[in-house]
């Protein structure tokens, strides 16, 4: 449970910004993810949250190697995926799986289940071959909680969250260690999300998977996960164990956030503090100087426009904190019903 | 102002306090169904509600419920086809507005019952400008002057806390940010001063930070204005900050109604029951979430006796055969439960 199975090192990824058609010409980077480190234990789940924009999905689409990273790397077990290209690639795919947000548009509705499940069959043949494939996909269909016998029908006639668990099953058919589940949950009703949450760990259990869980709501990610990393604007702020982070949040923007989650029970309306942020979101494009935060932080001093604040341990803080004036503050609505 | 259609109310804008009776919007008995080549589907199957003056009336459910609907046939904003009202009423200061020609209609939508929509940026006109917009209303309804109707909507946009609204006002949607546009769009549908306004999961586009200063902005104006407000969700962290009484639906159907306090202490109906449980708290980080097991019912096909009983860990033999109907349990609240007595009494 110690032995990092996945590493990210100072992951950054740019997009360019271009001008003019036919003479294209760069003008900016949207700085989407701008240095990012973290390490996966395995068997964990690492909640990832942070509002749109952050760059959550987009690490997402790094760590998948869906895009190449502009500088930094994804380590996983001794192996640089961002460097790995052909075969090499395709066998460490098999490791490391992706589910993602919209149950309706990542399926293909021309595919029935069956086919959508055992196409990475098709591409890992090794895996299973031809003759066990259908059995394999009727097993997995159990596993997700679905009717084996539903095997040929087609995404459509299924509902949001049963398609979602098709793609779970599609993302479990390979047997990869790491999954990376970009908002799993987001797109479905609360009742229904509750059951596919409750599905994740019990997979996690059953097949000893690790999560990069990455989600915008609080209380869904602190639910699944053993450790939680904060992002605003393609930056890690606070990083630490679900206890450190949702207990004692010491960045400011933590703290903003938490505060802001409304709570479901009428009799804490006036018993908690919201810390109301002022503005937007700054763009990519162009962050702030020095800390990104500092635009909308009612901290922020002069020493904030001029230095980046880095990740790490600070005095008033048990657990990694990317603010000069990290600091504990009783914000979050009291735990004791 | 709002005389031609509230000639039988007192003073506009004193929030209704000298009303003598009846509410301020009443939807009674309402049903709709969407006939499509599938089938017909009974969305909405006889929901009734009311709000009054500065009151927020929370209708919760999931999606398919029919709470959009029913407010979109509030607002007489239906597709019709495949959308048919086959029954109930709306009425809107005790007048019907299902029976009214589309002229009075028209002259109530704005002034006396606005909307706002989930997604600002398709709600508003992309190739107009956002101050344009607002201006515009003042200039057909109110049949100001180009100048002034700017001054008002500046002013009107002020009010959302739009920073630099003079310098806004000549923007396009797409040049707003999110939490902008959804303040743009709540300052058009206050423009005329409307005294429902129906909020249609107003924040659910946006980011958590965002979400509040909305819903504060929201309470705000309303607070100002005595309005009554109908908040649309599927959020119970947003409506246990902000309701003052909920409306649960499930397919089609209003199951409980409840002041806000009581239903969360005690959900008089299993699946309100059910709905509070598979939340995932902040401030409660539990080893299994509740779920409610298996799904929605298909609106074309919905399951004899009472909705629910197919997914209810109660039911019992009398829930597959009678329809339980909303009835009060306690003091201002109901609900559509067989059993809700005995939910309402447990300890």
């Amino acid at each position: 449970m110690s032995e990092n199975i996945l590493e990210v090192r100072d992951l950054v990824k740019h997009y360019p910004v271009t001008q003019g058609v036919v003479f294209k010409k760069t003008v900016g980077q949207v700085k989407a993810v701008d240095g990012v480190s973290f390490g996966l234990r395995a068997g964990e789940t690492l909640g990832v949250v942070g509002e749109s924009g952050c760059g959550k999905s987009t690490l997402a689409r790094v760590l998948m190697n869906l895009e190449k990273p502009t500088a930094g790397s994804v380590v996983y077990k001794g192996q640089d995926i961002s460097k790995l290209s052909g075969g090499a690639l395709r066998r460490l795919r098999r490791q490391i799986q992706l589910v993602m947000q919209d149950p309706y548009t990542s399926l293909n509705p021309r595919m029935t289940v069956g086919d959508l499940i055992g196409e990475p069959f098709e591409i890992h043949p090794e895996v299973a071959p031809r003759g066990s494939r259908r059995a394999k996909v009727r097993e997995l269909l159990d596993l997700v909680g679905l009717n084996p016998e539903h095997i040929n029908r087609y995404p459509h006639q299924f509902s949001g969250g049963q398609r979602q668990r098709i793609g779970i099953a599609r993302a479990l058919a390979l047997r990869p260690e790491v999954i990376v589940c970009d908002e799993p949950v987001s797109a479905l009703d609360v009742s229904i999300q509750a059951q596919v949450m409750n599905l994740l760990e019990k997979l996690q259990s059953e097949l000893g998977l690790s999560y990069i869980f990455i989600a915008h709501d609080l209380s869904v990610v602190r639910h699944l996960s053993d450790r939680v990393a904060v992002m605003y604007l393609g930056k890690i702020v606070e990083i630490g164990t679900e206890d450190e982070i949702y207990e004692r949040p010491t960045h400011p923007y933590t703290q903003a956030l938490l505060s802001a989650v409304p709570v479901p029970d009428p009799t804490q309306r006036n018993n908690k503090t919201i810390i109301r942020l002022t503005g937007d979101v700054p763009s990519p494009i162009s962050p702030p100087s020095g800390c990104r935060f500092r635009t909308r932080c009612w901290k922020a001093q002069e020493v904030c426009a001029e230095q980046v604040p880095l990740l790490e341990i600070r005095r008033d803080s048990d657990h990694p904190s990317a603010c000069h004036f990290a600091e504990r503050r009783e914000i979050v609505a009291t735990h004791e019903v | 102002m709002s005389d031609i259609l509230v000639s039988e109310q007192s003073a506009p804008g004193s929030g209704g306090s000298g009303r003598p009776s009846g509410r301020l919007l009443e939807v009674d008995d309402l049903r709709v169904e969407f006939r499509t080549r599938d089938g017909v589907a009974k969305v909405i199957n006889g929901v009734t509600y009311h709000v009054d003056a500065g009151e927020t009336l929370a209708v919760l459910g999931e999606s398919g419920s029919g709470k959009s609907v029913t407010a979109q046939t509030i607002m007489g904003i239906l597709d019709t086809p495949p959308g048919f009202v086959t029954g109930g009423h709306v009425r809107f200061h005790g007048k019907d507005m299902l029976r009214m020609s589309a002229e009075e209609r028209r002259r109530i939508r704005g002034e006396g019952i606005a909307m706002i929509f989930q997604d600002a940026l398709s709600a508003l006109n992309p190739v107009f400008t956002v101050g344009f917009q607002i201006a515009e209303q003042f200039r057909v309804r109110r049949g100001l002057g180009r100048a002034e109707a700017k001054k008002r909507a500046i002013e009107m946009l002020d009010q959302v806390k739009i920073p630099n609204a003079k310098g806004r006002f000549n923007n396009y949607p797409h040049q707003f940010s999110g939490g902008m546009r959804q303040r743009a769009m709540i300052a058009m549908s206050l423009a005329l001063d409307p005294e429902v306004l129906i909020a249609d999961e107003p924040t659910t586009a946006l980011d958590v930070t965002v979400q509040a200063q909305i819903m504060d902005l929201l309470a705000e104006l309303q607070r100002e204005r005595q309005m009554g407000m109908i908040l649309i969700t599927h959020d119970l962290g947003v409506v246990a900050d902000v309701a003052d009484r909920i409306a649960v639906m499930y397919a089609g159907r209003i199951v409980e109604e409840a002041d806000v306090y009581d239903l969360y202490a005690k959900p008089a109906h299993p699946y309100t029951m059910g709905l509070i449980d598979s939340i995932p708290r902040l401030d409660e980080k539990g080893q299994q979430l509740r779920t409610i097991k298996g799904l929605p019912p298909n609106l074309m096909n919905i399951p004899p006796g009472c909705p629910f009983n197919p997914r209810c860990p109660m039911a019992q033999p009398v829930c597959r055969e009678k329809v339980p109907p909303l009835l009060q349990v306690g003091p201002a609240r109901a609900s559509a439960c067989h059993f809700a007595e005995e939910l309402v009494n447990r300890v």
